[in-house]
């Protein structure tokens, strides 16, 4: 056992970055922004609140201690992840994945399409997405990709404003979605029903949000009866959900709640788009060609193949929710480009004794908080393990953040503690207050620093 | 991880009160009942509930009718990994339990809420519940509730519908 105090760093201050903490003694937690918890503010729907309690964990452990938290600091350009590495014994890397996957189809950059990833955090009030401002005067939107991200920006578009305003969305996003002319959502895959990536709870949601009625191609849903019984009970009932909603003639009360709804949202399947048209002599978007696909095999691993027969949209706005990406941020830090993450063994970076990785820049970015909760305990038991066994060398002692706090002072980076964090906190709270929401959330880092340090 | 007290268990100590006000905000309030003059605490009034634990240690303790399971867990301050981490609001899968078919039939009807959940649940059985939404009565006294791996032995993680 060494003598010293082992020191330890984590890079990213979102469901990774805390649920590692709490199994590690004694920890410097560095955050980009001002404000902490990632994914949790900035992803998680604003009409999904309980998924949010985990912040209550994440402020226990943050506020102990033992944990400090340093926001407003910029690994990779304040301070090198090397810099780290001298001032630490291990450092764990937990940034997750703030990139998206393109779809890499012609008239992508047109005016009018966004990635998924944008568009959640211009709803949730990310910085960097403030001036995104989608033109929501069209009728139709298509979004590409069928996962609970999909899902979540189809409700955002087509839910009753009584029911956001009351929530934590953005005060210009909900504006926007006051003047919002988009009545029909599509949700394009490539592949067929039984392939589809969201969770029954989110299709639920679609299913009973007020004022919508599905609209989907029953001919989508051949043969996917009687592959019901061979599915396992998560599947099974998902997919039973979907036949029931595209296929069952609905009851009487059902069919007047339909008939009166204003919206409408509907999967398409077998489709993969191929490229975005604009409306001829400019460049706005007027609609998107999908080629039609059939699948081969069946399950989890039928391929989409492409028919050759391709099918035009008209559209106005298009979201591609096809994936985050974690992107690189220290040239120093092995990363594989082409999955994407930082390669390792259980949160071991691989050739890079004393880095470790969790969350989604370790394993890539799937999975709801109980999955990077686990793939983050199970880093941290790495790190334990490793110190335990010598394998982390620990010999030399240390300086930790005394070093580091020396460094940013020098470079004019002020830290944001995690009590400067709770003024942003409180004032969030206090002006969500008169508008009858859990909060106002400050859109600018410039707001955030200055509350944080008045 | 016996080897030293973790940022975790330091924190759980301080989220049951956390925990405890969470719950009361999300669920109807209990039925009060009122007594003309003072009644000594009844002993009594307690169910007996045992948990399996991942080592497969038997734990046991007593809850208050009333109280859920996740209630139990953090009130007698088990040491369960990541147990209740949406604090009780059918947000996530991790109060996952597993009864014999015995109790499983006691427990009552399952809302299709629950089930949507209970179904991203790593190694689900036909008799999971999540243990946010069972309460406690006498009926169950001495039930045995197990809690199961949240990830592949494996070490590798996978979300509930891969």
């Amino acid at each position: 056992m060494s003598s010293c105090s082992p020191k330890v760093c984590i890079v990213g201050s979102g469901p990774a970055g805390f649920y590692t903490a709490q199994h590690l003694i004694k920890v410097d937690i560095y955050e980009r922004l001002p404000v902490p918890f990632g994914l949790v503010r900035f992803g998680v729907a604003p009409d999904h609140p309980e998924v949010k309690n985990v912040i209550n964990t994440f402020t226990q452990t943050a506020k102990h201690s033992r944990c400090s938290f340093y926001g407003n600091v910029n690994v990779g350009k304040n301070v090198s992840i090397t810099e780290l590495q001298q001032a630490y014994h291990a450092v764990v890397l937990s940034y997750g994945a703030e990139g998206n996957r393109s779809m890499g189809v012609p008239g992508e950059d047109l005016a009018g399409v966004y990635s998924a990833k944008d568009f959640v955090g211009w709803y949730n009030g990310l910085p960097s997405c403030r001036e995104l401002s989608p033109d929501l005067s069209c009728e139709t939107a298509v979004i590409l990709g069928q996962g609970n991200v999909a899902l979540d920006v189809a409700r955002i578009l087509l839910a009753p404003i009584d029911i956001l305003k009351k929530t934590d969305i953005t005060q210009p996003t909900l504006e926007a979605l006051a003047e919002s002319q988009v009545r029909r959502v599509l949700i394009v895959g490539r592949r067929g029903p039984i392939q589809i990536a969201c969770t029954i709870k989110e299709l639920r949601e679609m299913v009973n949000l007020p004022d919508t009625r599905p609209d989907m191609v029953a001919a989508d849903f051949d043969g996917v009866k009687e592959a019901l019984k061979d599915l396992p009970r998560p599947r099974k009932r998902l997919t039973e959900l979907m036949l029931k909603t595209a296929l069952e003639v609905p009851g009487e009360k059902e069919q007047e709640r339909r008939s009166k709804a204003s919206r409408t949202w509907g999967f398409r399947f077998f489709r993969s788009p191929v490229e975005v048209l604009a409306e001829p002599g400019h460049s706005r978007i007027a609609g998107i060609r999908l080629a039609i696909n059939k699948l081969e095999g069946s399950g989890d691993g039928a391929q989409a193949v492409l028919t050759g027969e391709v099918e035009d949209v008209s559209c106005g706005l298009v979201v591609s929710s096809i994936g985050y990406k974690s992107l690189p941020i220290d040239p120093s830090v092995p990363f594989d480009s082409r999955k994407a993450i930082v390669p390792n063994t259980m949160g071991r970076v691989k050739q890079a004794a004393g880095l470790y990785c969790s969350g989604w820049l370790k394993t890539g970015p799937t999975g709801v908080i109980a999955t990077t909760m686990n793939n983050s305990f199970d880093t941290a038991r790495s790190i334990v393990e490793d110190m335990e066994s010598g394998t982390l060398d620990m010999s030399a002692a240390k300086p930790g953040s005394q070093s580091i706090s020396a460094l940013l002072e020098k470079r004019g980076v002020k830290p944001v503690t995690f009590s400067d964090w709770e003024k942003i906190d409180n004032v969030e709270m206090k002006r969500g207050e008169s508008r009858g929401k859990p909060r106002e959330k400050l859109l600018t880092v410039e707001e955030m620093l200055h509350v944080a340090w008045t | 991880m016996a080897l030293v007290t973790t940022l975790r268990r330091l924190v759980q100590n301080s989220l049951r009160e956390y925990s405890r006000k969470a719950s009361a905000v999300t669920w109807p309030t209990k039925q009060r009942s009122f007594s003309v003059g003072t009644q000594p605490l009844r002993s009594d009034n307690k169910v007996t509930v045992n948990f399996i634990n991942r080592d497969g240690e038997k734990i046991t303790v007593k809850g208050s009718p009333g109280d859920s399971l996740l209630d139990v867990v953090i009130n007698e301050d088990l040491d369960f990994d990541g147990f209740g981490a949406c604090e009780g609001t059918l947000a996530c899968s991790t109060c996952h339990l597993i009864f014999d078919e015995e109790m499983y039939k006691k427990l009552g009807p399952i809302t299709d809420e629950e089930m949507d959940m209970l179904d991203l649940a790593y190694g689900l059985t036909d008799t999971s519940r999540l243990g946010c939404q069972i309460c406690l009565t006498k009926s169950l006294e001495g039930m045995v509730a197990r809690v199961p791996e949240s990830v592949a032995d494996i070490r590798q993680t996978k979300d509930g519908l891969s």
